[in-house]
């Protein structure tokens, strides 16, 4: 039996008069992977940036609906963003690693609240560098700048820096976007394996990798939810025929 | 294709010509100053203060009194200016606002000094009691370097990159987090190489001192911040229009321009070797 990790209810979002998501129902399963597909701008970073509130950074954004993190409404007036932002990690489209040294890349998100011991922290660090598989490569460097590692690596270090908040969902903005085909292929690999202990949502432009690696699959188009179910289903008999029609290469 | 390569060949040749004028200026500057304060630079110069009416002796006063006031003044105006561009760039609401304290900062940069001594005499002398003092004098120099140090710290904090923010507060920092922690690191190489030109400025000021801090002639070094003090560029002034013996006083005028440069150049050289040292740590 799967649980439900997240669910929209309604969620429209505005940028100004702009209206970028409509009627969103989605739900996210828990410890499995769900991939969000669709055409540039329609609205799938969006929607993805809506469950750890980085929308709010946007003065003129209007969000109306409900997003659901198990049962607790995350845009409720008593929520507390910081305390969402470390239930649910995010990583970037470009690798961000902090102008730091790897290791305080990796220790930054329990630094900052303060109530985590040094011993504690550097094991946090540890196990997660272990378990996005970049522990290997940098155990006897981690005191060097994280920009001394390539893109592919500071990527998996992103992925590490988001893990040691023990986070219950990892938000993937196309991770592997601007990655080449090998570091690409291992970080895929590394998500598959990861969803024993988070649930992952990831935004892609790459159909391919969404069937590679999703257990779910939603389709989106023009802010619209048009399609979501499980990736076999949908990447084989889609129902709706814009989805159809995405997926074999008519627009996108 | 000869018309334009002909046409780049002027172009780079008048460039060059242009860099050969821009540096013969500051050489013939520098090497004239050289020249003619290296005579009366010895150990005693900087060591000692002035006798017999400024014709002889050192500046060693006029030494401490500079690096005093360089220091405090900066001392005041960093944190303040720093804190100044955080509100601006992160917390600045309403738009309205922000753009008049923008313009207020941009006019006070074009103040003339001497304003600026006035209103230093007026507020922190008069008003604030301070007398003419160290403190007088620091304090109307913060005011003057402020503009300098928050347009350099706000380009700064402006500088740093939009994702190293989202990262931060991705990852549950507060606002406040983020800019102590990620973004004022950052930025502060950048911050520095304002601050050192805010250095040069404030060290060779003359006019904002004259009447808040500044005095001829003292024996003895400031026992406290609300003593007078001497200081280089204002005894090289006082060189210069004081006194009756001009041919004693231009050399020790121009020895003591040559300290002030040597000073200047030595607090931007530290300043530098700080940021070199940060940036290598956090490169990006």
């Amino acid at each position: 039996m799967v649980k439900e990790q997240i669910k929209t209810e309604n969620l429209n979002l505005w940028f100004g008069s702009n209206h970028v998501l409509k009627d969103v129902n989605l739900t996210i399963y828990e410890k499995k992977i769900t991939a969000m597909i669709g055409p540039s701008g329609c609205g799938k970073s969006t929607l993805l940036r809506c469950f750890n509130r980085m929308n709010d950074l946007i003065d003129s954004t209007k969000i109306k609906g409900q997003v659901l993190l198990h049962d607790e409404d995350i845009y409720a007036p008593s929520a507390q963003v910081t305390q969402i932002r470390t239930r649910i990690g995010m990583v970037f489209q470009k690798p961000n690693p902090f102008p730091k040294s790897i290791y305080n890349n990796v220790a930054y998100g329990l630094a900052i609240q303060g109530k985590h011991s040094k011993h504690e922290i550097s094991q946090r660090v540890e196990q997660s560098l272990k378990d996005a598989w970049l522990w290997d490569e940098v155990k006897d460097r981690l005191h060097e700048s994280a920009f001394s590692l390539s893109g592919g690596q500071q990527q998996r270090l992103c992925i590490a820096r988001a893990l040691a908040n023990n986070p219950e969902v990892l938000l993937l903005d196309e991770p592997t976007s601007a990655l080449d085909p090998q570091s690409t292929a291992k970080i895929e690999e590394l998500c598959v394996n990861l969803k024993n202990q988070v649930t992952i949502l990831i935004v892609t432009h790459n159909i391919a990798q969404a069937g590679r690696i999703s257990d779910y699959t939603a389709f989106m188009y023009l802010g619209e939810l048009v399609e979501f179910g499980p990736s076999d289903q949908l990447f084989t008999v889609p129902k709706d025929s814009r989805t159809e029609a995405y997926l074999t290469g008519a627009f996108g | 294709m000869i018309v334009r390569k002909t046409k780049n060949s002027l172009g780079i040749a008048i460039l060059g010509l242009m860099l050969f004028f821009t540096a013969l200026f500051l050489i013939v500057f520098l090497a004239r100053i050289f020249h003619m304060g290296y005579d009366v630079l010895s150990w005693e110069f900087i060591s000692s203060p002035p006798r017999e009416a400024m014709t002889a002796g050192g500046i060693y006063p006029a030494i401490i009194g500079t690096f005093w006031l360089t220091v405090v003044s900066i001392a005041v105006a960093l944190p303040l200016g720093i804190l100044t561009a955080i509100y601006l760039v992160s917390y600045g609401k309403p738009r309205w606002f922000v753009q008049i304290v923008k313009i207020a900062i941009n006019t006070l940069a074009g103040v003339p000094s001497i304003i600026y001594g006035l209103f230093g005499m007026a507020i922190f002398v008069n008003l604030m009691k301070m007398d003419v003092s160290l403190l007088a004098g620091s304090l109307t120099l913060a005011v003057l370097a402020l503009p300098v140090i928050i347009n350099a710290a706000e380009e700064a904090m402006r500088g740093v990159p939009h994702e190293f923010r989202e990262a931060s507060l991705a990852l549950g920092a507060t606002e406040r987090q983020t800019i102590l922690r990620v973004i004022l690191p950052t930025a502060f190489p950048n911050i520095l190489t304002g601050t050192i030109i805010s250095i040069g400025r404030v060290a060779g000021e003359t006019a904002p001192i004259m009447f808040t801090a500044a005095t001829f002639y003292s024996r003895r070094l400031p026992q406290s911040p609300f003593d007078e003090v001497m200081a280089l560029p204002y005894h090289i002034y006082a060189l210069m229009t004081e006194g009756t013996h001009a041919a004693k006083q231009v050399p020790i005028a121009y020895g003591t321009a040559l300290v002030l440069m040597f000073l200047v150049l030595s607090i931007s050289a530290i300043a530098i070797a700080i940021r070199y040292k940060i940036r290598k740590t956090r490169k990006w």
